[in-house]
């Protein structure tokens, strides 16, 4: 099951972020700090649940489902135990939980979840058949070698794909490149960028370095990005 | 007298030490920043988004297990909904005690 993060706290995110990742239903593709951002994202993207903040600056989580003509299912994540009757108008809204989120309260929303869909089992993820993608580039399937991709930058409704070789420009988006990468060797540091792990140069704070490209790395990822790779 | 402490995060990052520590890891990050901007809008007098200056860091509060901390946040937060500042100075006291925890 896809899900995105959205909650103005990173602090927040984080943990939301580390409770899914325990768990085998749940995979999380991006996470945001503003509701609008999302919205946009899931015009162009669609997820089956999303964890969203009530609280949050300009644009709320009612707002948010309000907006949504068709809302995906929606666990409530808020600091405030008095707007669960307002929550539960919503026939989106699964389950509401009170942060801090424990392991418990979160395994059991994940029960309820269940009540409300069957959660799909997790599946292997599907293995490219070759080291090749096909893409559409000026109305041509031009074939590029999976393992020459060494970036994959998001650039609004385009991706740019880097190969030592090429830069290929794609009218796709991130979350259907990903897709079709091995999961070892391919990891999204930041919600525009996808690198290839094997070609990092080096990581400084928040940031790797890809041959001659500085690429930033979100907080939330870093840690996963570090489990990764080889470290000394 | 309560302080801040590390049992909520225990909780829930169970035994994984990294999580742990990069959940105190963004706190600090956070944390002055937050305090600042809550400093900032106190002082100008803009109550509400003072109020949800301290709904932002409740979350911080419960999270360093500060139970007592969290009740006065709570009541403060919906005090200031309606320009009544009498917990302001409770409120700096646990801000105080969480710097301390996190800088010194």
């Amino acid at each position: 099951m896809n899900c995105i993060i959205i909650d103005d706290d990173a602090t927040a995110r984080l943990i939301t972020k580390q409770l899914c990742l325990k768990t085998e239903q749940i995979n999380v593709i991006d996470e945001f700090s503003s509701a609008i951002d999302a919205i946009k994202f899931l015009n162009t993207a669609s997820v089956d649940l999303v964890y969203l903040d009530i609280h949050m600056p300009t644009f709320s989580g009612f707002d948010f489902i309000k907006t949504l003509k068709n809302p995906p299912k929606i666990i409530l994540t808020t600091s405030d135990k008095n707007l669960a009757l307002e929550a539960f108008e919503y026939k989106s809204v699964v389950d509401y939980l009170v942060k801090p989120i424990t392991r418990e309260r979160f395994n059991k929303s994940l029960e309820k979840l269940e009540s409300f869909t069957v959660i799909e089992k997790p599946k292997p993820k599907k293995k490219p058949k070759s080291n090749f993608i096909y893409v559409n580039v000026d109305r041509r399937l031009v074939k590029v070698s999976i393992p020459s991709i060494y970036l994959i930058e998001a650039k609004g409704d385009y991706i740019n794909i880097k190969t030592e070789e090429k830069n290929y420009i794609v009218h796709s988006t991130l979350k259907k490149i990903e897709d079709k990468l091995p999961t070892d060797t391919f990891f999204k540091v930041h919600r525009s960028f996808i690198i290839n792990i094997s070609e990092i140069i080096d990581i400084e704070d928040n940031t790797v370095l890809i041959k001659k490209d500085v690429v930033p790395v979100s907080r939330s990822n870093k840690s996963e990005l570090m489990k990764k790779l080889n470290l000394l | 007298m309560e302080l801040p402490n590390l049992s909520v995060i225990k909780e829930i990052s169970g035994d994984d030490i990294e999580f742990q520590n990069s959940i105190l890891g963004i706190i600090k990050e956070e944390f002055t920043e937050e305090v600042n901007l809550f400093k900032q809008n106190f002082k100008a007098k803009k109550y509400i988004e003072t109020s949800n200056n301290v709904h932002k860091l409740k979350h911080k509060i419960s999270l360093l297990g500060l139970k007592k901390g969290l009740k006065t946040a709570t009541e403060y937060e919906i005090a200031l909904k309606k320009d009544n500042i009498e917990l302001h100075h409770n409120f700096l006291e646990i801000l105080d005690k969480i710097h301390v925890y996190l800088y010194d």
